[in-house]
């Protein structure tokens, strides 16, 4: 069953365009990871799903209806990627508008207890400190008994403890049957939770896949040594960026690139060897011109 | 759906009430302009005071929400919460219904003094029937303006609100009668007042608290503001998509 479907789906702000005819569908049970850079149109993407913006031509569809109209919105939860509470309400009273909103949710006590806020219930949001807000924030998100969650950057803010136990909640959610769609842009967060992973870049889909194969597609490094020598050729290399007398040299076998640097023997200092952001990646591998737009 | 819209007003009766300054803040300015305004010029005949407290209990209505709507929705909508909101399975109408409750009872706070200062230091006079009629149409009266601001704070960033805000709330007022006692306008305020929303307004006000005649014209207008101004704010709060960019 799909809970969540795009069909031709195009986004534009005045000359900018942030989706370009994007077709998605999202079925009960799965945990989608969204992923891309910053502006790649993963935002706009959620956005139109959970009802709060129009597509400019397209349609769009939650638990089989409009998004806009409140009746398709009822077993659909949400955690924006800004998170804004009321800040003169306390937390058990922002939990208790939300609640109001549902026919079956979670009670007070047990979402604050799952979540380990129940020491927060009195305290007004405005004096909560950025980690606990996201945490109320995505709490906020599974009130409803909801059939699908949006997560927007869900763990921006967080220190790695309240990180990995917000992923053991999302898990328990889908183990549970739920639907989850996330959006990070951080592969390590979508590895360790999504089993599908949806890569944006330029408003468009640019790989839809299981989670091992995009991590190969991005699997690639970047080597950046100081040299001045002029450098020979050398296989297996994708790209190469000349920032004063550094190299970076971006390439899918970094192992087999300082071993090629060594035989040639190229004079170099300051070795590093760092996996590539994943907008350099995408950047690199997709000659699409749809990624010369993003730009 | 009512339930709901009892869940909105509490939410937004309980944010305005924990800053105080702002329930004070929104009764002093229509308390100033008694003590500046009709004390002095209209304090000791009873028939024009009761009159001109009933003009400035408008203006009040008037001000207060064009200005806490127009200028506070718009500033919500900026903020993430407003968004999220609106991804709760919740339409227009409870959203809407909530604010003119809570906006209803901000204004008991805001117009207490007035009519204090009214019974106090003015000859203003009253019949207790006098005063629940007026009571209920101080509502009545107060929803195409809650309206109002709703449109503007839904269509406008906050910057514009506040300025078309100011701009529209003088003219209103002045082309209402709000200054004047009843029949003393220029003429052609005269003839316009009765069918602009501050016009019929104040008109029923007048009617509330004294021998002012009810007309039809003035308060099937009145009905029509309400309804264009209901549409139009519904209207534009489907079309808001928060932040806009381009």
């Amino acid at each position: 069953m799909i809970l969540a479907r795009t069909v031709e789906v195009t986004r534009r702000y005045g000359d900018t365009l942030a989706l370009d005819r994007v077709s998605l569908d999202v079925t009960a049970g799965e945990l989608v990871g969204l992923l891309g850079p910053n502006g790649a149109g993963k935002s706009t993407l959620v956005n139109l799903l959970i009802g709060i913006r129009r597509p400019t031509s397209g349609v769009v569809e939650l638990c089989g209806g409009d998004p806009r109209l409140p009746a398709s919105r009822r077993l659909l939860g949400v955690t924006p990627q800004e998170t804004g509470l009321p800040a003169s309400l306390r937390v058990g009273e922002v939990v208790d508008f939300v609640r109001a909103h549902y026919a079956d949710p979670m009670t007070r006590d047990e979402l604050l207890d799952r979540f380990g806020l129940t020491d927060l219930v009195r305290r007004q949001t405005g004096g909560l400190s950025g980690g606990q807000k996201r945490r109320v924030a995505v709490a906020l998100a599974f009130l409803g008994k909801p059939r699908i969650v949006f997560l927007d950057e869900p763990t921006t803010g967080l220190d790695v403890e309240a990180r990995r136990s917000l992923w053991e909640g999302i898990r328990s959610f889908h183990t549970d049957g739920g639907t989850v769609v996330l959006t990070s842009h951080y592969l390590e967060e979508v590895e360790a939770l999504a089993q599908r992973v949806v890569v944006i870049g330029g408003g468009r889909v640019l790989a839809d896949d299981t989670v091992p194969a995009i991590r190969g597609l991005v699997a690639i490094r970047r080597v950046s040594l100081t040299s001045d020598a002029s450098l020979p050729q050398l296989d297996g290399v994708i790209n190469v960026e000349r920032d004063g007398d550094r190299l970076h040299l971006i390439t899918p076998d970094s192992d087999q690139l300082v071993r090629d640097l060594v035989r040639h023997d190229v004079a170099f200092t300051d070795l590093e060897v760092r996996p590539t952001s994943l907008e350099e990646a995408f950047l690199t591998l997709t000659e699409a011109p749809a990624m010369e737009t993003a730009r | 759906m009512t339930s709901l819209t009892l869940t909105h007003a509490k939410f937004q009766i309980l944010e305005t009430f924990r800053i105080p300054i702002a329930v004070i803040g929104s009764s002093f300015w229509p308390a100033a302009s008694m003590l500046a305004f009709v004390v002095p010029f209209a304090g000791d005949d009873p028939q024009g005071a009761t009159y001109a407290t009933a003009s400035m209990i408008t203006f009040a209505v008037m001000s207060t929400n064009l200005f806490q709507y127009g200028i506070g929705v718009s500033e919500d909508r900026v903020q993430p919460w407003d968004p999220y909101v609106r991804t709760l399975p919740v339409g227009a109408f409870p959203r809407f219904a909530g604010r003119i409750i809570s906006g209803l009872c901000l204004m008991v706070f805001a117009l207490l003094p007035v009519v204090l200062i009214a019974a106090f230091l003015t000859a203003a006079t009253v019949t207790p029937l006098e005063f629940l009629a007026a009571a209920g149409v101080t509502a009545l009266i107060a929803v195409p303006f809650i309206l109002m601001g709703l449109s503007i704070g839904y269509s406008l960033p906050s910057k514009a609100a506040i300025v078309v805000a100011q701009v529209l709330f003088f003219p209103l007022a002045f082309a209402g009668g709000l200054m004047t006692a009843p029949g003393g306008a220029p003429g052609f305020v005269e003839d316009l007042a009765p069918y602009l929303p501050t016009g019929g307004a104040v008109r029923l006000m007048w009617a509330a608290v004294g021998d002012y005649p009810v007309s039809l014209g003035s308060v099937a207008s009145l009905i029509a503001w309400t309804v264009v101004l209901a549409a139009v704010a519904a209207w534009a709060y489907r079309r808001d998509e928060g932040r806009r960019f381009s």
